[in-house]
């Protein structure tokens, strides 16, 4: 009996002569990645993302956003008989009755944390090494837009269980639209659907969480993504790397594998977590009054700033034409306005100050663009003074630091450590240029040191290149790692082959310049 | 006239009836008040201190509380309150759980390996109790291990302790260096006497603010809480999303970098 065979080439041919895709597949597999551990960071938020969907999914099956009010009769008994929202119980029964719910709940909750850890890590990247710069300014505002659908969208998860800290920051929130001079009122009405808290936000919220923000998300993603694959990676300028050419690995097999193996260890990461650390136990915050408000109830870390900003707040309040305008108004509202405007704008700001409009493919280390480092620096400093603070309480406790010092602390801080941070970055970043330059010029110090007739002694170094009369360098500022060790030019192997340090070419035996016997100066055998 | 002797007949009735229904109703208004009267200090059990104990406890005061609290008790300025009226449940709290005496003066007190002894802590109290009364722990079981009882207490937990002394108990700073402590380490009797007495910068929450059944379900909740094993996995201090962002950053971000150094360095 004949076997029924596959013709690998048939079946490609049945595929393209019906969906037309050989030469996109073609170049999608032939997309070359750069390799360097920093373009990594914006897929952890990739892959994170995609176990938010999947946790996400397994988490809507068994919750209900319901309001409806009822008395738990679950197996949690420390709230047995309680009162309590149809929203509160579902939470409930995923933790304690949903087969694995628990360590669902927590992987999504420490998904969401990861997604948005990695989407500031990887923002930092774009911005200190200048990705963002023409052609790529859009993908910047994509990438601002994504952070702040996350914020919006970690939110909405946030207040869903009904629980009191959920609770909680509802009503902050609630306060936040109400600060809101003229619409604030009606703004907060038609949110909520009435006086806070009604019975409408959690299913309004419920709708944004699960279908309009995530659909924006992926979508943006889809945007972010397309224009990479378009417009290409930037790389680091480095031996035959110039502005028209993308060196590194193709997508199959070398990046498919590496990303593949990659999203495998996020995932595991986020599995570890899930598994080993407790998060937000809405069993002890217990269901939502409007009474109980916990010591330490505080936003997820990225929403944390805000919470900074406002305890930093002087209470100033301005009444002005009949209306008042709380001191709320200004950290929650018009400070993160200001700061994810000037964010957004920031490539076109910079393109204004430096006059440079022109096509950048190649990246610029942090320390050769001091100014823009240091303003970098500058808006870190600010925005950790801010994060710092929105957990003052705790640190508070926890470091026997009086809290109002904590406060003082936290207001000093906003204004001392940003122009502090500028100075500092701005230094360090002159210094390691300066360095360089000095191992161009003077090459690798050998840590041979050789006695001149004189008497004196001197460090013999090896030049990296050509000299010219005064035994100088003659390789020019090349805005790339300079070698600043002898076994970097292959003098001795590395001792850690891989693992940190990348094998660009197999290293020979090791070859150590031992200097002879009339350098050292060493007696013969007496 | 049937009509007219009938009306003055009545008019007499109503002219005493107005005394009757006053009469009734201050009878009435007197019962209601001693049944619902405040009665914070009117039943405390009265423990029999011998004056043996009061004259010990006087002793080991001059000893060692005198500095602060003054001659008979009565404080000194800028040092330490009267303790006049405080009670054997104030002393009990403050000195068993090793807050007074105090190491140095500062924002509040904080618990430490206690000083004095069972013995001498109720000698001090005796004293105390004997210059001017005060609220006294109720003698017996504080604790239930019936879950609506649990249930109750934490219910009145989450709303009169938590704001202080948070969710999961561990304690909350106060303005000023003042903080609510973590209810931890603090027994039965130690709970009930903050609750009675509110020590340091604590409110009182006397029989009237939450009954004596109440202080014993939340005590219940309190201490049946503490033996609740995190289901979740560690529970990182049980203090809410401050030590989580801690924890994505140091262990997530952190972990995800080296995998990306050596992921890179694989080439």
């Amino acid at each position: 009996m004949k076997r029924p065979t596959i013709d690998p080439g048939k079946s490609a041919a049945w595929t393209d002569d019906r969906l037309a895709v050989a030469s996109p597949v073609r170049r999608l597999m032939n997309k070359v990645f750069p390799d360097h551990w920093s373009f990594l960071l914006g897929e952890i938020a990739l892959y994170s993302f995609v176990v938010l969907l999947l946790s996400g999914v397994f988490l809507t099956l068994f919750f209900d956003p319901s309001m409806q009010e009822v008395v738990y009769q679950g197996p949690y008994t420390p709230l047995y008989g309680i009162p309590m929202s149809r929203a509160f119980e579902s939470s409930l029964e995923i933790s304690f009755e949903v087969r694995g719910g628990l360590i669902m709940r927590q992987i999504h909750h420490w998904a969401a944390l990861l997604f948005m850890a990695s989407i500031l890590v990887h923002m930092f990247r774009v911005f200190f090494t200048g990705a963002f710069r023409r052609p790529r300014e859009l993908n910047w505002l994509i990438g601002m837009t994504l952070l702040i659908l996350g914020i919006l969208e970690g939110f909405a998860g946030y207040s869903l269980p009904d629980d009191a800290l959920s609770g909680t920051g509802l009503r902050i929130m609630h306060a936040i639209v109400l600060s809101i001079p003229v619409i604030g009122t009606w703004t907060a009405f038609a949110l909520f659907g009435g006086e806070f808290p009604g019975t409408d936000i959690v299913p309004r919220l419920y709708i944004v969480h699960v279908l309009l923000v995530p659909g924006l998300l992926l979508a943006l993603i889809g945007a972010h993504m397309g224009l990479l694959v378009k417009q290409k990676h930037t790389q680091f300028p480095g031996p035959g790397r110039t502005e028209d050419n993308v060196v590194g690995h193709r997508m199959v097999p070398g990046f498919a594998a590496k990303a593949g193996g990659f999203f495998m260890i996020v995932f595991a990461m986020i599995a570890f977590l899930g598994g080993v650390f407790q998060i937000n136990p809405i069993w002890l915050f217990g269901p939502y009054e409007a009474a109980v408000v916990s010591a330490g109830s505080q936003p997820d870390w990225y929403v944390g700033f805000l919470d900074g900003s406002t305890r930093l707040m002087p209470p100033w309040e301005i009444t002005a034409f009949g209306h008042t305008v709380p001191a709320l108004f200004w950290p929650t509202v018009v400070l993160p306005g200001i700061l994810f405007t000037v964010a957004m704008l920031y490539p076109w700001l910079e393109q204004r100050y430096t006059g440079d409009r022109a096509h950048h493919n190649l990246l610029q280390r942090p320390r050769d663009v001091p100014d823009r480092t240091a303003l970098g620096a500058m808006a870190v400093g600010f925005y950790v003074v801010l994060f710092i603070s929105g957990g003052n309480d705790i640190i508070a406790e926890k470091f026997d630091i009086s809290l109002n010092a904590m406060t003082w602390i936290g207001r000093v801080g906003l204004l001392v450590v940003p122009p502090l941070a500028y100075y500092v970055a701005h230094r360090l970043c002159l210094g390691l240029q300066q360095n360089d330059r000095e191992t161009l010029v003077h090459g690798v110090e050998t840590g041979i040191i050789r006695r001149l007739p004189n008497g004196a002694f001197v460090e013999v170094h090896q030049p990296l290149g050509p000299v010219d009369d005064h035994g100088h360098g003659e390789l020019g500022y090349a805005g790339w790692a300079v070698p600043k060790k002898m076994n970097r030019l292959g003098a001795l192997g590395s001792s850690v082959k891989g693992f940190f340090v990348p094998i660009e070419q197999p290293t020979e035996a090791p070859v150590s310049p031992a200097p002879s016997r009339e350098l050292t100066g060493a007696r013969g055998d007496d | 006239m049937i009509s007219s002797s009938a009306a003055r007949v009545g008019d007499r009735f109503r002219r005493h009836s107005g005394l009757v229904v006053l009469a009734l109703a201050l009878g009435l208004l007197g019962t209601m008040y001693a049944a619902f009267a405040p009665v914070s200090q009117a039943d405390e059990q009265k423990t029999t201190a011998s004056a043996e104990d009061v004259r010990e406890g006087q002793q080991l005061f001059e000893g060692g509380c005198i500095t602060c609290h003054g001659r008979n008790a009565q404080g000194v300025q800028d040092r330490g309150p009267s303790l006049i009226g405080v009670g054997a449940a104030s002393v009990e709290f403050q000195v068993g759980t090793g807050r007074m005496p105090m190491a140095r003066n500062e924002a509040q007190a904080v618990r430490k390996p206690a000083l004095y002894d069972d013995k001498q802590t109720r000698q001090l109290a005796a004293y105390v109790e004997s210059i001017g009364g005060g609220p006294q722990l109720p003698s017996g079981e504080l604790r239930s291990t019936d879950k609506d009882v649990i249930a109750e207490g934490g219910r009145l937990f989450r709303l009169n302790c938590s704001s202080c002394h948070a969710f999961g108990m561990g304690g909350g700073a106060l303005s000023s260096g003042k903080f609510a402590p973590s209810l931890q380490p603090s027994t039965d009797r130690d709970l009930y006497a903050a609750m009675l007495t509110g020590p340091q910068n604590m409110p009182v929450f006397g029989d009237n603010q939450l009954t004596r059944d109440e202080k014993k379900a939340i005590i219940s909740y309190v201490q049946a809480q503490k033996g609740d094993q995190d289901p979740g996995g560690a529970g990182i201090g049980r203090t809410g999303p401050v030590p989580e962002g801690l924890v994505v950053f140091l262990v997530g971000i952190v972990g995800l970098l080296i995998a990306t150094l050596w992921i890179a360095g694989k080439s």
